[in-house]
């Protein structure tokens, strides 16, 4: 018996991951529990939204080192000295955080246009015909081939990694000569960022939502369209702040997710599937619904395919000591899990966790 | 609306995919197609809807010629039974409907190009018959909503609106969803008065409250108008509408029928006998 390896193994395995993934899914539930209340229809498009936002923040890190030797070449006194400061603390100059952080404000921008340009020429046309939801939901599964096609186009199908910087915060071996434990808790700075990125990212999407003209004028135009209309809600710009917000949610939770593993087109595209479990799980439409519903999947995933063989090694007495490795699930069949329980949540409570705006 | 494909519901009811709540069935005028331009205002008339002919989508018209207006701080009501038209001839006066002919004019510019955005800009409110309020914001929040396009402090008309609706300053952090039926067309009521519109316009605002609340509200609805605010009505209880309107329209199958002072409509016997049960 060895409670607190077993904590320590149970923590580096299943609790840090998980909460990483958690908010990862999170703040991809969040951009489709938004389009949900807002434009009325799920948007099939949005792992592949993710995955242009990731590309685009790819592209920009992989041309910072490039733009750097060029300020460096051509304005080496005034310049140059700015964006050394403003680099320091990233990859690139050998700071601890990745390069792609500095990039994300671009990756947003770039998919933010993409799309409001989508809105204007796609969905903008069904709406002018008050096209019925599902309608727009197949729209965005053309969208989606477009999005997965071009983004395979520029970026190519293969992975590609773009961390920098630091890998850990905490590794495994200064965790065990902290703590002279023979388990240890590495702490990825992929994860670190992950959380605190995901908690100022709620954290601002809720205040701009409960707090702001704006937000509120979002929440009155999901929650009766007609009577917004009547208070001088302009829809258009209600829709236009939406895709704009999404864009924003997309595009950091793409980044961070290929942060934490790596970015491949595909994988993408297969998130979709926890995402929108997230999102169904938490109960669409409500955004709080959103995050619980990510940290569900997140942590279900997580715990049913880990080999629990190590942690109730520690936990059993010797006799009773596992022989197989106690792994419920293969890895392979991860997305099971988010099917199993969007299934088992559709037929018992199909509001969700939140019960959604319908309350 | 059956022609168009895009308006198809099949499949639609599936809940994980779309979301019908508070989705809009307005149509409304989507950019100004004419300049507002000005014209001589029809016999002191503050707001006109002129032979408006229309209907919804590609569907047959509802409305054929139709005249409604009210004069500055007037009360005119519309009256006349199911499937008149009345509504209709509401949603048409704020832009919520394309008109294939006639014309909205507010003191004496034409309007009928603008958005109804634009038409609250210019001092029109609007309180619908159904869902009428934001359900799940706070009563606060509905007011704050209503004054969305100002850009002033909205404080003091907050207060106006508590003042005339006493109940509602007790309750303004509370959900309007979850408020009284009598309580939550205060709300409604409220919410566009937010605004301080030049023109109030009430679809049935005492449709399924109780006698009481309703005598109550009609009080209110007189208080509003006492202001110089003018207030186009339509109304299901006729006889008590027509009772405080200084201007009545009686409207059947989306035509005028009858037009005159709320006194000699109630005076009149074939009125009576047609729309008012004798």
């Amino acid at each position: 018996m060895d409670v607190l390896n077993a904590l320590v193994a149970f923590a580096n395995f299943v609790l840090v991951p998980a909460t990483a993934y958690g908010a990862q899914l999170a703040l991809g539930a969040l951009g489709v529990t938004l389009i949900y209340g807002i434009l009325r229809f799920s948007n099939f498009a949005h792992g592949d939204t993710m995955a242009f936002g990731a590309m685009v923040t790819i592209l920009v890190t992989w041309s910072i080192p490039l733009v750097f030797a060029w300020l460096q070449f051509n304005f080496p006194t005034l310049l140059f000295p700015i964006a050394d400061w403003v680099l320091s603390p990233f990859g690139v100059a050998g700071g601890p955080l990745p390069t792609a952080l500095l990039a994300l404000p671009v990756g947003i921008l770039v998919t933010a246009l993409l799309l409001l340009g989508t809105d204007r020429v796609i969905y903008g046309f069904y709406r002018q015909q008050r096209a019925k939801p599902v309608v727009l939901v197949i729209v965005s599964m053309g969208v989606m081939f477009m999005m997965n096609g071009l983004v395979r186009f520029v970026i190519g199908p293969d992975d590609q990694r773009f961390a920098d910087g630091a890998r850990f915060i905490v590794s495994a071996r200064e965790f065990k000569a902290m703590t002279g434990l023979r388990e240890g808790l590495a702490f990825k700075t992929s994860q670190g960022i992950t959380i605190v990125t995901a908690v100022i990212v709620v954290a601002a999407l809720f205040w701009f939502l409960n707090r702001t003209r704006t937000g509120k004028s979002m929440r009155a135009y999901s929650d009766n369209e007609d009577l917004a209309l009547l208070s001088g809600i302009n829809p258009e710009r209600v829709v236009a702040i939406t895709w704009i917000i999404v864009a924003a949610l997309a595009t950091v939770a793409g980044v961070l997710y290929g942060l934490d593993k790596s970015f491949k087109p595909f994988t993408y595209f297969q998130l979709l599937l926890p995402i929108f479990a997230s999102a169904i799980v938490g109960g669409l439409g409500s955004p709080v619904g959103a995050i619980v519903g990510g940290f569900v999947i997140a942590f279900s995933e997580v715990t049913v395919t880990y080999a629990w063989k190590k942690v109730l090694g520690y936990l059993m007495p010797e006799a009773l000591e596992p022989s197989g490795l106690v792994q419920l699930l293969s890895t392979d069949y991860k997305f099971a899990v988010s099917f199993v329980i969007l299934v088992i949540v559709l037929l018992f409570r199909p509001t969700g966790i939140f019960a959604g705006k319908t309350g | 609306m059956t022609q168009n494909a895009y308006q198809n519901d099949r499949g639609n009811k599936d809940r994980t995919i779309t979301n019908p709540d508070g989705i809009g069935s307005a149509e409304p005028v989507r950019a100004a197609t004419a300049a507002a331009t000005a014209k001589p205002v029809a016999n002191g008339q503050f707001l006109i809807g002129d032979g408006m002919t229309g209907g919804y989508g590609m569907g047959a018209d509802i409305l054929h010629d139709c005249t409604i207006a009210v004069k500055k701080g007037e009360i005119a009501v519309i009256v006349g039974p199911n499937g008149a038209g009345k509504s209709t001839a509401m949603r048409a006066v704020f832009g919520m409907l394309n008109l294939r002919q006639g014309a909205v004019r507010l003191d004496g510019q034409d309007i009928s190009g603008l958005t109804p955005q634009a038409r609250v800009a210019k001092g029109m409110a609007f309180v619908p018959q159904n869902s009428n309020i934001f359900a799940s914001l706070t009563v606060e929040e509905n007011l704050e909503m209503g004054a969305f396009l100002r850009r002033d402090d909205i404080n003091r008309t907050m207060e106006q609106v508590y003042e005339l609706f006493p109940i509602l300053k007790d309750k303004r952090r509370q959900i309007a969803g979850e408020l009284s039926g009598g309580q939550r067309q205060q709300v409604a009521v409220g919410r566009a008065l937010m605004t301080e519109p030049q023109v109030l316009m009430l679809d049935e605002p005492t449709a399924g409250v109780s006698p009481i609340v309703m005598d109550e509200l009609f009080d209110r609805i007189i208080e509003v108008a006492r202001t110089g605010i003018s207030i186009l009505m339509v109304e299901q209880n006729a006889r008590q509408a027509l009772n405080i309107a200084d201007t009545g329209y009686v409207l059947v199958q989306g035509r005028n029928r009858y037009t005159d002072t709320g006194q000699t409509l109630l005076a009149d016997p074939e009125v009576r006998k047609s729309f008012l049960g004798g």
